[in-house]
Order: C-alpha cells, then structure tokens, then sequence
C-alpha cells in the first residue's frame, strides 16, 4: 500500500495531474492563482514586456494589489506604480486593487481569489497565509513569477512535511500569534526549512480563519514553504502520511509571547520582558491587523488613554476591516484612547514609511519580523507581540501582560497616575 | 544562447559547505558597480578566486551551497565571471531556483567534494545527471533537474526563454 498523502502531496498531485507525488521528487505544476503587490508588479510586467510576451496564460488567474507604498511616500514610488498601472492594463489584468483596497493577503482572500486546495504563488514571501484556507502557497522571485505568468505553471520540489497537533484550549489573553510565536521557539527555523507546516489536532477548532491567518502567514518565518490547515477536502495530519517530525502543542500552557530583537526566534514568555520601556506601539499588518485584532486591542484600550510618551500606529488590513470597525465604533474607541488610525495597507510593517523608528527607539508591533532595520532605524529595537499585549503595553508605555490590564488600570487609578504609565515613558528622549 | 548540458568540461574550484550568499554577493559592496562588485566574488572564502577564474571554470562545494538570502545576484555574479556550473553535495533551495532563473548550471551531486581536488577537471552531464572526473576514474550520480527546468537552462535563463516563448505568441 502507498503511504497517504500529505496535503502538500495531494495538492501538488493535483495541480500536476498526477495520481500521486511523493517529498523529494520535482513536478510541473499548474498554478490557479498568482498575486503581485507594487513592489514587484513593475519589475516582472516589464519583464514580459521587455521579452516581447503579448498575453498572460490566464490573465483571470492574476491579481495586483498596491498595498506597500501606498499612498506613495515618494515620486520614485508613485512611478513605480503608474508603470504598473500602465502594464496592468495592457496586460488585461481585471482584478487589480488600486491604494486603500488594503494588505494584498487579506484582499486575497477576501475577495475569493484563492480557494481550498490550490496551489497559489504570489511575489511575497508571506504568500504561506493562505494555508489557513487549506491552500498550498508561498514566495516566489521576480523571474519565477514572469514565467509563470506567461506559462500557468512552475516547477516545485516537493516537500517533507512537518505535523504541529494542537490541543485545548487558549486561556484569556492568549491568541493565535502567542502560539505561533511559541513555535518559533519550540520548533524554531532549522527544521522547518522549506518544509511543509500542517496544523491539525482538536485544538484547531479554537483557531477562528482570522488566527489561522496569523498562524500561516508566520510559518514563512519558521522556514516552512507551505503551512496549511485543514479546510475543504483538504485534510491534515492524516493517519498513514509521511511526517518528518510531529510537535503537539497544549493550548493551555500557552503564556503571551514575545519574540526580542533582533530575530522572530528570540521568543519569551512576555513577564520575561514585563516593564521594558517602549516608543511606539504598532497594531496592524497581515499579521494581525484584522477586525478580531483590532476588536481585542479595543477591548483592552476603550475608555482608557495610552501612556505619555508613547504613540500608538494602528493600520486595519483593508477597508472592509476598516468599515467593520467603524460601525462596531472600534475607531473611535482606538482615536479616543490616542491612536494615530492610518489607512488600509501594510503600514509602517517593512520600514517603508508610515512610521519609522528613530535611532535608539523601542517599539512593541503586531507584525512578523524584528530584524535590525526592518523599521528603519538600524539602531532601534523592535519586539513583536499579539493585539492584545500591543495594547496592554500601550497603557503601560512599556511591555505588559494583558491577563494583568485590569490589575495595572486599578493600580493606576489608585495610585493617582493619570494618562502617564508606570513602566517608564520610553528610551527615546 | 545555447549550451550543451550534457557536456560541460571545466577545471574545479573547490570550496567548504555552507558557502553563502553573502560570500558570493557580498552586502557592502552591493551599491557599487558590477566590475568592482565581481573582484569580491567569494573573497571571504578564497581571495585569489575572482581574479584567477576563468571562463568555463566549474566551482565544486560541500553541503549547503548558496544559503542565505534569495538575492539573484549571488548566481548570477558566478555567471558573469564564467563560471560554467556548480556542482555542490547540496544546494540550498532558493539558491538553486535563483541559478536556473538566471540561466547558471547548479546540480546537487552528493559526495562530490569529498572526491573532487581542486583543480582536477570535472565533466558534468546535466540531461543524465552524471559527474565524471577522469583523472580520479570517478563517476558520480547526480540529482537531475526535470526538463521545464532544463528548458530554462538551454535557453540560458527565464529572460531569453520567455523571448522564445513571445516568438511562438507571434506565431499563433
Ligand atoms: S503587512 Fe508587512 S509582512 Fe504583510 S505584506 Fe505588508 S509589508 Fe509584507
């Protein structure tokens, strides 16, 4: 008997009209759907331009997205995306997002582009969210993706397989990127390497497709090239499949993580760090910039004020995020407590703009990465954190717990201390 | 541009494992232009190496070639400086994507750096996925590359291989 497939092997199958696929072995594959943000949409278009290539294979499979430098920053920038714009419509592609649509990720799926079961590529490597819809996808470069677009297919090696089973229960306080943020300690980014993540196990029900976004989309950070969960006809974990190594995960014993500069494997529990004075304080990003973020970071922050000396960045993933959260009067309640509420889009995420860090600053963000200059200033120090503990820390004007708000709001009432926090108001003076 | 895949005869440079792409592109000097880019070539590994290169040459590694980062310019400095192939134990993934983009032989052949001295000649058969060196009476499996990817190689990289594919567009 053959083993059963994993779910990157039946997806890859698939796509390579194959019966079955096995880790290891190179296949053909045709891609049903590629995404490019305005990063990149200029480089690969002009590329087919350049090479004379007339039409796409399937100009209906392609979705553009400007999401990055939006509203540009610079006239570099806007050029940039007005040759976009000029080779989106030359080249016939219809699903083209204009600035202010939102995060390419979240627009994705929120307009159906991507469906369980596909093979998807995209010229991002956070391309791997889409595996909270059961869908095999990751990064691809400008070349690659050029090909691929003229062609409808690409070559993949298929990979190994990795089983994360979770089981429980979150206790109040912790959330999907506190999970994904413990993996990233406890698995790391060696074994995972080009691998792919499948989540399964009984504690996946406690994951809504908000966390399991959160949690696919940082699987590129664990290495992985796909991190899928089940949904649809694709199922994970499967008795009889071929896993490289298997990690079970008790929910329970989660406590709010925090991964320190100046890598996402540097994770502690969050008392490690409990008190660490901060800047700014960034809630947003394909990470966890959706309405469920933004609701979490509300309940935390309504009818309160965020310390002095920090400031607060909060950038909803689309625009629908930030219709929602309009009339769920989450806005209000996030302005009120002195966020700077920006537009939909990646924000200042990757440093672009929107909120760079001055040398020697400290901020707390909902985002992915922490690497040195990620967010601008090379000497600042970037901590990466759930809503929930992005908005604790706030109030706080330094790292805190979010189990402990209504300690440290109690606390500061009585001690007399108005908007100010305890913890310190910052390095950055 | 075409290359014959099946018989690429060179003489070896051989290198360790987990040669980066930070040594084959080094950060510091990525804002200058490509002739003083190309002299750093795996400087940090062997200095002599980017002088003395010459056309046709086969750079050899241990386990782990091109790890790093997924920056295009690490295969593609080896190719302007001539080089005709690696051939290393193993390749890191994004490296060995990047190199056939490019249009760079880059062929996974395990064991090959424990058999290989430096500059012994090594032939390397990319379609059959075979790595002779004659003076040693060595021949060594390789791992093949599928022939979308082969393609892509013969045509020297996606650049002229789309050029090929637009001509067939115009065709239709
Ligand atoms: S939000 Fe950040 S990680 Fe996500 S696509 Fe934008 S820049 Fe990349």
């Amino acid at each position: 008997m053959y083993p059963q497939p994993t779910a990157a092997e039946e997806i890859l199958a698939r796509a390579a009209g194959k019966d079955r696929v096995s880790a290891g072995e190179y296949v053909v594959a045709q891609v049903d759907a590629m995404m490019m943000h305005d990063i990149f949409a200029a480089d690969v278009l002009s590329m087919l331009e350049r090479t004379g290539i007339k039409r796409l294979y399937d100009p209906d499979k392609v979705t553009v997205v400007f999401d990055h430098m939006v509203p540009p920053p610079s006239v570099s920038a806007a050029a940039h995306q007005a040759k976009a714009r000029e080779l989106v419509r030359h080249f016939g592609i219809s699903a083209f997002f204009e600035i202010g649509r939102g995060i390419c990720h979240q627009v994705m799926v929120e307009e159906g582009r991507v469906s369980p079961g596909q093979l998807v590529v995209a010229t991002d490597s956070h391309t791997t969210t889409y595996g909270a819809l059961g869908v095999a996808s990751s990064g691809i470069g400008s070349s690659e993706m050029a090909y691929t677009l003229a062609t409808g297919q690409l070559w993949f090696k298929v990979p190994e397989s990795i089983s994360i089973v979770l089981e429980g229960r979150f206790s109040y306080g912790v959330t999907a990127k506190d999970l994904i943020l413990y993996l990233m300690k406890a698995v790391g980014s060696t074994e995972a390497q080009y691998r792919s993540v499948e989540f399964g196990g009984p504690g996946v029900g406690e994951l809504d497709l908000a966390d399991r976004m959160t949690v696919s989309n940082m699987g590129v950070e664990m290495g992985a090239k796909f991190a899928i969960f089940p949904a649809g006809f694709v199922q994970t974990n499967k008795e009889g499949a071929n896993y490289a190594a298997s990690h079970t995960v008790l929910l329970d014993s989660l406590a709010p993580q925090i991964a320190v500069p100046h890598h996402v494997e540097n994770v502690v529990d969050v008392n490690e760090v409990v008190g660490t004075p901060l800047d700014q304080v960034f809630i947003g990003s394909c990470t966890n910039g959706r309405l469920e973020d933004l609701r979490q970071a509300a309940s935390i922050l309504r009818g309160r004020h965020i310390a002095k000396g920090v400031r607060l960045i909060v950038t909803p993933a689309s625009a629908q995020v930030m219709e929602a959260a309009a009339r769920e009067g989450i806005i209000e309640a996030l302005t009120e407590a002195g966020a700077y509420v920006g537009g939909p889009g990646c924000g200042p995420c990757f440093g672009g703009h929107l909120g760079l860090l001055a040398p020697g600053e400290r901020c707390l963000g909902t985002h992915n990465r922490n690497f040195r200059g990620r967010m601008g200033s090379a000497d600042a120090e970037i901590y990466l954190g759930s809503p929930m503990t992005a908005a604790a820390s706030a109030l706080m004007g330094a790292i805190a717990d979010p189990r402990e708000v209504e300690g440290i709001s109690a606390g500061r009432e009585l001690a007399g201390v108005s908007a100010s926090g305890s913890g310190g108001s910052g390095t950055g003076e | 541009m075409t290359v014959d895949l099946a018989a690429i005869r060179g003489r070896a440079w051989l290198f360790g494992s987990d040669i980066s792409t930070d040594m084959l592109s080094p950060g510091q000097y990525v804002h200058h232009p490509m002739e003083e880019r190309l002299k750093h070539v795996l400087e940090s590994a062997r200095p002599e190496f980017a002088g003395e290169v010459k056309p046709g040459d086969i750079v050899v590694a241990g386990p782990n070639f091109g790890c790093g980062s997924s920056r295009e310019s690490a295969p593609q400095h080896l190719k302007d400086l001539g080089v005709a192939a690696v051939v290393a134990d193993s390749l890191a993934r994004i490296f060995s994507r990047n190199a056939i983009a490019i249009g760079l032989v880059a062929i996974a052949c395990p064991t090959i750096s424990e058999v290989v001295e430096d500059g012994d000649v090594v032939e390397v058969d990319v379609i059959s996925g075979r790595v002779n060196i004659p003076a040693r009476s060595v021949s060594l499996e390789a791992d093949r590359i599928p022939e979308p990817m082969l393609d892509v190689l013969r045509h020297g990289g996606i650049e002229p291989l789309l050029i090929s594919i637009a001509a067939e567009q115009r065709d239709e």
